[in-house]
Order: structure tokens, then sequence, then C-alpha cells
């Protein structure tokens, strides 16, 4: 098994790697709900069926050909910082992160795979790629229930499918999503209109950390609804059609306010450019909205490429969880706020200027 | 903008749904988006979102006079009703009058269509050949075509053999 140190130190596989579409998309995300016969839903069973199911299962995750040298801890075996860092990393949902005994997670070496045992329902199983990559998590993760059903006897109905603690999950217990970058939607505030397009045809949207047009870092989580009376393939393709729409969307839209506002565009880049580069207080909100115009630097060429991945990993690492293992002690939020800027100006010293020649001079040519 | 679930605090997560056609729109304070358990989209119950946000709540009416509960795990009708959840898989079948009605409004659809657990496939596919076959011995016995009979009587306890030693063999599988 692998100890939890190690998990720390180590960022997970689908923040440093590139994935299709990886300039807007950021993560893709598939999870499955499976339950047994005969054991309430955790959020009805006593603690001793809990428990019971807990023996019953965990071994056999633990086997699963995915999770060799895995990490697998019961959640009263982890720090309130620690389970904290696997929210930041959504590896577990913070509702799990609460869990007492009877509670656990197994998540593979690459961080790509994690399996909450007794969460809503006895098994919440989640797969995460970079970009988009539905169809791969997907199929990862069906290879994985393939292998458990054999040995775990799920509660099944011929007409409702997979049975599952809210009825919401009813059917496939499939809940696919994908965490989009879509600055040049909301700097040209069409972006609650595609939120609402996306609505009228069954898919949520929701800004990741705050509001319709102030969501934080500009990154939103669109997925699919309703679980019961479409097959796995026709979830994902319909969910999958509907992004590649919206990456269209926020391509026209970047393009647009190269053409129409280069100044502004330019300003904002600039100035999150100096700001992280030199600031000694920063707040999480502002850094996350600084990384977001650092990213969208990149996908103008502006800033090298080779640093997507670093910008990346700042997204999560200047979270309070990661900052406070990085400090090995709990933090005040002013004592975050000098180490995230900290942290930010010593990985983003040998960022260059963003470098705006070329894209405002070709402008120039096309007029 | 205030949240509508505690009114005071101001909303910074708006979530925007459609239900049956109709868009509805909810909007939480951080401390309620949490406690509503909507911190992370593939984790979120539309269920827990229709709950007393002042929107209507759809949920299986009762049909018997008295309160429903699972012979299985105790859950009853009240606590599906407060909690959006259920107590066991055996609920279903306790709470399915009227389960259609809240699963075509949440689902538009009453009906899986998607994997199935090889266990259940293998049933199916034994079942469906199994009444086949039955009923062609009966037409045969009926036809007085005793040749014909002896052949499908011979076919069905070869599938009924196959059947259960598989049946043996992925249970003693380890
Ligand atoms: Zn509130
Ligand atoms: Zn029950």
């Amino acid at each position: 098994m692998m100890r939890f140190s190690t998990l720390l130190r180590k960022p997970a596989e689908w923040m440093r790697t590139a994935g299709p579409h990886n300039d807007i998309v950021m993560t893709s995300r598939v999870r499955l709900a499976r339950n047994l016969e005969d054991f309430p839903f955790p959020g009805w069973a006593k603690k001793d069926s809990r428990i019971k199911l807990l023996e019953k299962v965990q071994p056999q995750v633990n086997e699963l050909s995915e999770m060799k040298e895995a990490f697998s801890e019961e959640m009263t075996g982890l720090s309130a910082i620690e389970k904290q860092v696997l929210v930041e990393r959504h590896l577990i949902s913070r509702e799990h992160a609460a869990k007492g005994p009877g509670c656990a997670t197994v998540m593979n070496r690459k961080q790509t795979v994690s399996i909450m045992i007794n969460e809503e329902d006895h098994l919440r199983m989640q797969a995460i790629r970079p970009g988009l990559q539905l169809q791969s998590a997907f199929e990862n993760l069906d290879k994985i229930d393939t292998e458990l059903e054999s040995e775990l006897p799920y509660a099944f109905d011929t007409t409702y499918g997979y049975l599952t603690a809210c009825p919401t999950n009813l059917g496939t217990g499939l809940r696919a999503s994908a965490m989009l970058h879509l600055p040049g939607l909301v700097l040209s505030e069409q972006i609650n209109q595609t939120i609402q397009a996306a609505n009228k045809i069954g898919l949520a949207v929701r800004g990741l950390y705050g509001e319709g047009t102030e969501a934080l870092a500009n990154l939103f989580q669109v997925s699919n609804q309703t679980t019961l009376g479409k097959s796995e393939t026709e979830i994902i393709d319909h969910l999958e059609k509907v992004i590649l729409q919206i990456i269209e969307n926020e391509e026209n839209a970047r393009y647009k306010l190269l053409e129409e506002k280069p100044t502004m565009l330019q300003d904002q880049v600039c100035r999150a450019h100096a700001i992280l580069r030199n600031a000694h207080i920063i707040p999480s909100k502002e850094a996350l909205n600084l990384l977001s115009m650092t990213r969208l630097g990149i996908d103008l060429g502006v800033f090298p490429n080779e640093d997507r991945e670093l910008i990346n990993v700042l997204l999560t690492e200047v979270q309070p969880a990661h900052l406070q293992v990085e400090a090995k002690r709990k933090l005040t939020v002013e004592e975050r706020d000098v180490l995230r800027a900290e942290i930010l100006r010593h990985k983003l010293k040998s960022l260059t200027r963003p470098d705006f020649s070329d894209i405002l001079s070709e402008d120039r040519d096309h007029e | 903008m205030n949240c509508d679930v505690c009114q005071k605090d101001s909303a910074s997560i708006f979530l925007t749904q459609i239900v049956d056609g109709k868009m509805q729109k909810v909007n939480l304070c951080e401390s309620c988006a949490k406690e509503k358990g909507v911190t992370d989209p593939t984790g979120f119950a539309l269920a827990d979102l229709l709950k007393g946000v002042g929107t209507e709540t759809v949920s299986p009416k009762p049909t018997v006079k008295g309160e429903l509960k699972c012979h299985n795990c105790g859950f009853t009708e009240t606590e599906f009703k407060k909690t959006g959840r259920l107590g066991c898989s055996q609920c279903y079948e306790v709470l399915s009058e009227g389960l259609d009605n809240l699963l075509e409004a949440m689902h538009r659809s009453t009906v899986h269509k998607g994997k199935v657990p090889m266990r259940y496939r293998a049933n199916k596919e034994y079942r469906d050949r199994l009444a086949d076959l039955q009923t062609h011995l009966q037409d045969s016995v009926d036809a007085e075509n005793y040749e014909e009979a002896a052949r499908l009587r011979d076919a069905i306890s070869e599938l009924k053999d196959e059947y259960s030693s598989k049946k043996n063999l992925s249970s003693s599988s380890d």
C-alpha cells in the first residue's frame, strides 16, 4: 500500500499531463454509483452494518488490478488537512471527508481512479483524465465495475437498473462531468447565455467556486443531470457533443476579443503576470483569477506552452489544505495569503514577460 | 442576491436546472451549498436542490392509508420525504407506487437502458431460453409429436445442467 505522504508529495497525473482540447477542458471525470444487495444504504445503515460492508468490500477493491500499490485508508485514519487535500484534488467529495467509522477511500498510484466506500452509496467510483476524455474515463471505470460485479452482489433491478440511495442516480448511476476554462465567454459576457443553453438540454452547469459571471478562475463544470433511460454511451456522447460546441463558442469569443478588445486582453494578462510575480499577500480568490488570466495568456501564445503544467498544478496548490501541507502546520487565513504569495512569486520567477507583439501585429495585418 | 435556503447570506452558487421542461433557478450561499451537498457536481443530487427551497417537490403519493414502511430495513416514506434518499435497495419495491411519477419528473424516463450485470444477463437469457423450450415442448406434446418432445426434454435438462454448473462456477470463483 502507498503511504499518504508519498501521495501528497506528487501532483496527480491529470494535473501534469496533457489531453485533447486541454486549452479549454481542464479535466474529464466520470463516476459510477453502486450498492450491494442485503445491506442498507450508508446514510440509513447503523455503524455495525457500515463496518461489515467495508470489511466485505475493501479487500475486493484492494485486489483490483488497477489498485496495485494503491492508497487505501479509512476516513478515521486521516487528519482533517489530509482529507481536505483529497477534496481539493477532486479525489473525494466534501461529504465523504466528513465521514466517520466504516467509510474508506481507495485510490490508485496515479490518482486517476478513486473509490469511496460508504459515501452516499456503498461504492462511488471515479475516474479522472486531463482534457476531454470522457469516453476513456468511462471505459476505465467500466472495466473496474465488471471486475467487481463478479465478486460483489450488486443491487440491480431489470426495470430500474442499478439501485442507488438517491433516485436521482438511479439506472446507470453515471455522472460525467468536464471542468471547462471559459475566460473568453466570461470576458465577452456570453457565459450566462451558454449556461442557459446547456440547461435547456438537460445539463447542469455551475461555476466551480463562485457565481455565474464571477466564477473564480473562470472554471465551470458541465455534467449530465439524468441517469435513467439512456445508456452510458448515449449519456457520454451527448455531453461530449455539447462540450465540443462550448469549446467552439469559447474559441470564437477569444478570437473576437483579440479583434475587438486587444488592449483589454493585453492589460488583463500583463497585470496577472505583474501581480503574481510581485505580490506579498494574495487571497485565494485573487490568485485563482490571475492564474486563469495567465492560462489564457498561454493559450494565446504570449507565454511559453511549457508553463501550462505549472499553472494547472498551481491552481490546486494555492488552495488552503495544500498550503498547510506545504507549511507542515495549521495556518490562519492571513498566514495562508502570505505563503500563497511566496509560492507564486517563487514558482513563477522564470515566467517570461508576456509577448503580445506577434498576435497584435498579425491583427493589424488583417485590417 | 440572497440565498434561497437561509435567506440571509448572499448567494454565491447559482444553479439553473431544467426540470420537466421548466427552468428553475436555485441560488445558494457557500454554507448552504455545502450542507446540501452541491459542492461537487458529480455528487450533487437534484432531489436535494428541489427540497425545501421554495420549489415544489414531487414525491410518491401514498395509495394506502397509513405510512409505507420497508420490511427489510424499516425505512419509512416520511423519512424519504425528509432526506430524498432511500434506506435500502428493497425500499424501491415498497415505494414503487408513485415512484414512477417522481422518476419521470427527474429523468423523463422510468426504465433503465444501459449496462446489466453479468449475473442478471445470464439469468435473463436462461429464463427466456427455458420458457421458449417449454412452450415448444408443450406444443409437441399437444401435437403428439413424441420424438420432438423427447428431443426438447433433453435440451431442457441440458440447459438446466449448464446453467447450474455456470452458477456454481461463478459463486466459487475467488
Ligand atoms: Zn444560505
Ligand atoms: Zn429498505
